[in-house]
């Protein structure tokens, strides 16, 4: 017994250090210092087809753009490891490093107030600091402009909505699309079902049969995968892409996608570090800024749809149409917003109740 | 009401195919005494390479054949580890799991933002024109046929065979198999290459016909499920049937269910199918001598074949 002891003592440091010798993490070796150095760090693979693809986008457009050089980490868990990324790339010679991740708040955070002279940028997020931004997109303007197309294209006036996790932005964007095409037809609903995961292609695809079964004609996701949209074409019914343009999956059913278009906000906020420019900042962007985004309209849209989608767009651009203004009734049909009124982000971003038209309870 | 309990039930089915396939592999694997953790790993090596069959040749057979022979593939490493140099089982099957799901995602890397249209759904004449049973029954894709087949011929073998005894024989008591002259190694080899070879033909279900796509880590910890429901169905193969329709069934219920708008919390639903099956299978398996007698008493120990 002894002797394991001692032999585990000798053997377990030699063995750790050969790990960390041989296994270190896949950071390039440091930038020169003159030029700026942009670095990202991804929760997911860059091949996800969704969140973590389109953030990948927005740095090559970076590369393409600036002519600068930009180094990523992927698949990055949220947490320790997260703040150990974080640090190698302050400490490596990047000049601005963006973590695209709601789960990177903290180590951001920390790593921020080590790294004084440089710039970070986290998303979703809401700590801030001298070095440090937050960026994030108003989805919800999106989703309105897809429940106006829903609104003029579904014949039973019910629509599925397969749903990731009761968090205020996802209940966000359900209202929003429950409003947007009950404006259009007034009887309509949204049945939604809670998968409680943001990526299963199995049970979305699931989910959206159920949906459809119960009498949904057009489908609607906040999930990851392009599996309900599958679904929908296999069916014969509409639906909708997430975060980036499905049409290949569902070349007949997708009536158009929300794309998340990180491309301008990355570029020019690489662009003032490289002019000594940047400040830090709260950005909540939406149609107006391009962060939000969408596919081409599929060949069901017809010209009429398609105006009356153009329209809700640039009425949000120009700030004469906000998704969530009066009069918007709750659940049991009481008015909570009066005409006139709009809610403001604070209420928004904490938002926990269902509008009119929803079917389901909301726990 | 009677289209959308037809049309429940379809998707309960093949919401239950693939648990069928991983779980009845796994089954036959821990009957030989072995432990296999890396169940998850080997459906997504069968779901990418499936996936890239039916891709590049367009070839459904093919497509199946690329599943199980990739998932036997990730087996033969199992095998060779934990029967040729004695490697611990557990963090072996452990270690599959993980480079399971990195190489099928190299693998895969071109093939994510492709769509396939789905195994053909083959209707055997007459019979799926009888009402109700006809739809439910007799219109399915290939992969569903074979594993009502599969659990047939598995239970029939396990119970009625020669080769069904050995094998239980083998995980029972190695030393004594070994001691009248079974190869308890080669059984296991082969016990494992079959398990690896069923957890393939999973992962070719869900990349092509359950959500005919690939994408990274798509079979989503249907592995883990799988190995759960070998041990609750206590190594029986109608149990392990009766926990994957089950579990698959309260899956698309409990999605209905709320598509339906009951008041109940989203949460709780998602909990539902976990908790029920394990319920009912040990409400069913509660007879411990019966346990006993079925599950293998050699799991997971290492086998000399001197001593």
């Amino acid at each position: 017994m002894k002797k394991i002891v001692i032999a585990l003592v000798i053997v377990l440091p030699v063995v750790l250090v050969g790990y960390f010798l041989l296994f270190k993490p896949e950071i390039p070796e440091a930038p020169d210092a003159v030029e700026t150095n942009v670095g990202f760090v991804y929760v997911g693979p860059v091949g996800d087809h969704g969140w973590t693809y389109r953030h990948d986008v927005g740095r090559q457009a970076i590369e393409k753009e600036l002519g600068v050089k930009t180094t990523f980490v992927e698949s990055v868990p949220e947490g320790a490891d997260a703040e150990r990324v974080i640090r190698k790339l302050a400490t490596s010679g990047h000049d601005i490093i963006f973590t695209t991740s709601f789960g990177y708040m903290n180590p951001t955070a920390k790593v921020a107030k080590q790294f004084p002279d440089v710039k970070f940028e986290h998303a979703t997020g809401y700590i801030r600091a001298d070095n440090l931004s937050t960026y994030s997109a108003r989805f919800y303007e999106g989703r309105a402009v897809l429940g106006t197309i829903a609104g003029h294209l579904s014949k039973s006036g019910v629509v599925g909505y397969i749903a990731s996790f009761p968090i205020p932005e996802v209940v966000r964007g359900i209202n929003a699309f429950i409003l947007a095409m009950r404006k259009v037809n007034p009887d309509a609903v949204v049945k939604v079902v809670w998968v409680n995961s943001w990526y299963d292609p199995g049970k979305e695809g699931d989910a959206a049969k159920a949906l459809i079964d119960q009498g949904a004609d057009i489908i609607t996701q906040h999930t990851d995968s392009p599996a309900p949209l599958q679904v929908a074409e296999q069916r014969g019914v509409y639906g909708f892409g997430q975060a980036s343009d499905m049409s290949a999956f569902a070349p007949n059913a997708q009536l158009t996608a929300i794309i998340d278009n990180w491309n301008p906000y990355y570029v020019s906020h690489v662009k003032a570090v490289m002019e000594g420019t940047w400040e830090s900042t709260d950005t909540w962007d939406g149609i107006k800024s391009g962060m939000v985004d969408f596919a081409p309209y599929g060949d069901a849209v017809s010209a009429d749809v398609r105006a009356a989608a153009d329209a809700v767009k640039q009425s949000i651009i120009d700030g004469s149409f906000h998704p969530f203004q009066g009069p918007i009734n709750n659940q049991a049909g009481e008015q909570v917003v009066a005409e006139g009124e709009t809610l403001d982000d604070g209420v928004l971003l904490k938002m926990d109740w269902y509008v009119e038209g929803v079917q389901g309870e909301l726990n | 009401m009677y289209d959308i309990l037809i049309a429940a039930i379809l998707t309960i089915i093949t919401a239950a195919t693939p648990l069928v396939y991983a779980a009845i592999g796994e089954m036959i694997t821990e009957k030989s005494g072995v432990l296999n953790l890396g169940v998850e790993g080997m459906i997504l090596v069968g779901a990418v390479c499936g996936f890239a069959a039916v891709h590049f040749t367009g070839s459904a057979t093919l497509a199946i054949l690329a599943g199980l022979g990739a998932g036997a593939g990730l087996a033969l490493v199992f095998a060779v580890l934990v029967l040729g140099f004695q490697a611990s089982q557990v963090a072996t099957g452990l270690a599959l799991t993980i480079f399971g799901i990195g190489v099928s995602a190299l693998l895969g890397q071109d093939l994510v933002g492709i769509a396939y249209a789905g195994l053909p759904k083959i209707s055997i004449p007459l019979l799926s024109s009888i009402p109700l049973i006809g739809p439910l029954l007799f219109n399915h894709d290939v992969m569903v046929y074979g594993s009502f087949m599969l659990v047939f011929a598995v239970a029939w073998l396990i119970k009625n065979s020669r080769a069904g005894l050995i094998l239980r024989a083998v995980g029972d008591s190695h030393d004594a198999a070994h001691a009248i002259g079974y190869p308890v190694i080669r059984i296991r080899y082969l016990a494992i290459l079959f398990g690896g070879g069923m957890a393939g033909l999973a992962g070719a279900y869900l990349s092509l016909a359950y959500s005919p796509l690939w994408v990274e880590n798509m079979s989503a910890g249907r592995g883990w499920i799988a190995l759960a429901l070998v041990v609750f169905a206590t190594w029986r193969p109608w149990r392990v049937f009766i926990g994957a329709y089950l579990f698959g069934g309260l899956t698309i219920l409990q999605l209905h269910a709320q598509a339906l708008g009951v008041g109940v919390p989203s949460q709780v639903m998602s909990m539902l199918p976990y908790i029920a099956t394990i319920v009912v299978l040990v409400l069913i398996s509660r007879d411990i001598n019966k346990i006993k007698l079925n599950s293998p008493a050699c799991i997971g120990k290492p086998f000399h074949p001197t001593s």
